[in-house]
């Protein structure tokens, strides 16, 4: 930690009493497992609570808005290509033909070795260009062949980095690894934007969660992610509360503003207002935001927009009026 | 950071539509297996949210009373007492799907009469009286092996007085195990909220039930106070206020009846410094506020440890601003309206006495409807054992805050009150949490979380929160001859 090769920029570092959580690895330790806990059946209760709020009308128009505006469009598949990241940018820039009004997406987010293709197909467009790293999904790789991905994906013009922790190490509870390997990502990522996979579905319970959150947010994430999607179960309701609460903690004792992204399983528009509900109802308002909330998904968009038609004419129109892009 | 938003998401209201009640402009007493009408004087139900008169009701004179006891003592001699447990289990699991089947009327029809959250209604209410009936339902054929020794025999004639917060969901945990044991029943409904238990009348002949097993009396207190004293009635049943429930406990004394009452409570939930702040606070604020507060087993005092009370607190009010308080037909509601306005004022004097007595009054910033009887969640900070409000069942939007530093300091401000229904206890150290529970004397304790009703497990109190037990095999008993 103290010692770790590459030192980060000064701004990502914590203030005041949390800077000293950071000071060597035993301090770092003492202050996640020192974390208060989370109690799971409190916490399942209360998203199942929210998630019955009611958002209609308008109201549901302007929220699928938003949702579209914070999608992360996302293709990591195998036979990803330059013609697939085309179909999606196009995507990205006009979710709708039929409707100018919808809000372009917030980002694409693809594999790093794809990342020039969609930045020459994204130009101009506002949409950002995540790019995946640091051996996704399983971040089982050397730290050396990690930080060469980073580095290759904000050369190429990513303009955020979506990385994963090593779950393996933070299992161990080898915290300090963790940390340093989310540091110097953060210093290889310049100016680009840092979000931090937790992979919570292989974390093994909210308590973990949460301490990975805090580890992840001390350590200078941008953004905390829930999952890489390739793993089961990907984002659920109370994992993201957990996520939203420690962003909302880190501000009221810090000042800085994170982001959140569920990924993964969020399929329908239903599930995205229920999110923003939470976001609302756990982060706060502030939060509603592209900046800091996001959806990591490849499906909800056309839902979004079958959605936002029936809202707009009050009828369905069929899963043929939306794009297939392939 | 973006610029302010200018369209923050916001809540429509999610209206649930009155027709789905099917209200009918006139109820009436169901006796003998057929509506009849009373002899009693008519009188009204009101919506408290709104003030309107929602239909009227012919109430029960002694004569209807006498009526009603002879035809349940008929139903008793003549069929039910005899029948076997797998005939009267089918009764009961018919009575359960009815229920589910009609729970959407049901909970919109307990939303007009009440005031309580129609999501609150529909999603606990109605699921949990059906529960009831089907875990009654089980146990009717195996009475042999619930402990009490082989044939237990039934009881014969029950009278019940139920209270206005939970109209429906606590005829249903009286009468379930009293139909399963073999006795037959007449209830008296309160007479602010009878309309759920005179639809429950028609679902016992939906369901074919014998004649005059199941009796409904839509009256005043005057008529439960004849229907508990009747001499037919082998068990006297009450659940109610602890100051109603003594006088008829001293009235029915050697007359050589059973008398089982669930009275009132003064719950408690103590949060030690270790426990999930966010969930502790989440579930102190459901405790105090679930049912506007109107529920025995409220936690309407928090006692938390000092050393992280001002922290908790502050986590209190947010979590408590969060809270909507309005129209109990909207599905984003929260909070609904109190049973009447006396309820409102007699509130309002115990939280003016207790800032008289020194705690320090916090409400939340919502603007309940300004007609019907509502009231915001009131937190008092501040409250010491000896103010009133502390000392007595509050039953209604009202939260006391006070601190303890030892456990043991927890466990005695807990206990200093006539009352012992529940308790939660909040700690991640699973030996504290049980030590707490162990040294409490309350009927039931809580860990890491409140307000869990199943019908499994035995729930009652101890002290003046009365005597009975409804749940499990325990709540088999009190309809036994044991």
């Amino acid at each position: 930690m103290a010692d770790s090769p590459s030192s980060s920029p000064p701004e990502t570092r914590p203030p005041g009493e949390l800077a000293e959580a950071t000071r060597d690895e035993a301090a770092l330790t003492r202050f996640l497992r020192g974390l208060p806990g989370i109690d799971a059946v409190g916490l399942e209760q209360r998203a199942a609570a929210l998630a019955g709020r009611a958002v209609k009308g308008e109201a549901k128009l302007r929220a699928i808005d938003r949702a579209v505006g914070m999608v992360d469009l996302t293709t990591l598949e195998g036979a990803d290509n330059a013609s697939k990241v085309r179909a999606l940018a196009a995507k990205a820039r006009t979710p709708d033909s039929r409707f100018p009004d919808v809000p372009r997406v917030a980002a694409l987010c693809v594999y790093p070795d794809l990342v020039t293709e969609a930045v020459t197909a994204l130009r101009g467009s506002g949409v950002g260009v995540a790019s995946v790293a640091t051996a996704f999904p399983s971040g089982r790789s050397t730290p050396r062949a990690k930080l060469a991905e980073v580095e290759l994906a904000v050369e190429s013009g990513a303009d955020e980095v979506d990385m994963v922790i090593d779950r393996g190490a933070f299992l161990a509870g080898e915290y300090g690894r963790v940390f340093d390997e989310i540091e110097q990502v953060r210093a290889a990522c310049g100016p680009a934007h840092l979000k931090v996979i937790l992979e919570t579905g292989e974390l093994g319970g909210y308590d973990n969660v949460w301490r990975a959150s805090w580890l992840a947010l001390l350590a200078g994430a941008d953004f905390v992610k829930t999952s890489t999607g390739k793993v089961s179960p990907a984002a659920t309701l109370p994992v993201t509360h957990v996520l939203l609460r420690a962003v909302r903690e880190w501000r009221d004792r810090t000042g800085q503003s994170r982001g959140v992204k569920p990924a993964g399983g969020i399929r329908t528009t239903k599930d995205a207002i229920r999110y923003l509900v939470a976001v609302r109802e756990v982060a706060g308002p502030d939060w509603l935001t592209p900046e800091l909330f996001r959806f990591g998904a490849s499906g909800l968009l056309n839902d979004l927009l079958m959605q936002r038609e029936t809202q707009l004419h009050g009828h369905y129109s069929g899963p043929d009026q939306v794009t297939v892009d392939l | 950071m973006t610029e302010p938003d200018p369209n923050p998401l916001e809540y429509a209201p999610a209206l649930e539509s009155a027709t789905v009640a099917a209200l009918r402009e006139r109820y009436r007493p169901f006796i003998g297996g057929e509506f009849t009408d009373g002899s009693g004087a008519v009188f009204s139900s009101v919506n408290p949210a709104t003030g309107e008169t929602l239909a009227e009701i012919t109430g029960s004179a002694e004569s209807d009373v006498d009526r009603a006891v002879n035809a349940a003592e008929d139903a008793f001699r003549g069929h039910w007492g005899s029948i076997s447990g797998t005939d009267r289990a089918k009764y009961l699991f018919r009575i359960a799907r009815l229920l589910q089947e009609r729970s959407r009327e049901l909970g919109v029809l307990e939303t007009l009469d009440t005031g309580k959250p129609v999501r609150q209604a529909t999603e606990f209410d109605l699921p949990n009286a059906a529960a009831w009936f089907l875990h009654y339902a089980g146990w009717a054929d195996k009475l042999d092996h619930a402990g009490f020794g082989p044939s237990p025999a039934p009881l014969g004639v029950t009278g019940q007085v139920v209270p206005s917060n939970f109209p429906l969901l606590l005829l249903a945990q009286r009468v379930a195990p009293a139909l399963a044991c073999g006795s037959t029943v007449v209830v008296k409904p309160s007479e602010r909220t009878p309309l759920t238990a005179l639809v429950f009348g028609e679902i016992c002949e939906q369901a074919g039930l014998p004649s005059g097993t199941v009796n409904v009396l839509p009256g005043d207190s005057e008529s439960g106070a004849s229907l508990l004293a009747h001499r037919g009635v082998r068990h006297a049943v009450f659940t109610g206020s602890t100051e109603v429930g003594e006088r008829v406990r001293r009235d029915l004394a050697g007359r050589g009846k059973r008398v089982t009452s669930e009275l009132g409570g003064d719950g408690v939930n103590i949060v030690f410094a270790d426990a999930a702040p966010e969930e502790a606070v989440r579930s102190v604020v459901e405790g105090a506020f679930f049912n506007q507060g109107r529920v025995r087993c409220a936690g309407s005092r928090l006692l938390v440890e000092e050393s992280v009370a001002e922290e908790f607190v502050a986590r209190l009010r947010d979590r408590m601003a969060e809270l909507r308080v309005g129209d109990p037909m909207d599905r984003n509601t929260d909070v609904g309206a109190l049973g009447s306005s006396a309820e409102v004022e007699r509130l309002s004097e115990l939280v003016e006495r207790g800032v008289a007595e020194g705690a320090t009054r916090w409400t939340v910033p919502a603007t309940p409807p300004r007609h019907g009887d509502f009231m915001a969640p009131t937190l008092l900070t501040g409250v010491q054992q000896s103010m009133s409000v502390a000392r007595r069942e509050v039953f209604g939007p009202v939260l006391s805050v006070l601190t303890f530093r030892t456990a043991r300091e927890a466990v005695t401000k807990a206990d200093n009150t006539p009352y012992g229904l529940a308790a939660g206890v909040w700690s991640e150290k699973g030996s504290r949490a049980l030590w707490t529970a162990r040294e409490l004397r309350t009927g039931v304790v809580w860990a890491n979380t409140f307000h869990r009703f199943d019908p499994t497990a035995p729930f009652g109190g101890r002290g003046e929160s009365g005597n009975g037990r409804v749940g499990g095999a325990a709540g088999l008993e009190a309809y036994l001859d044991v």
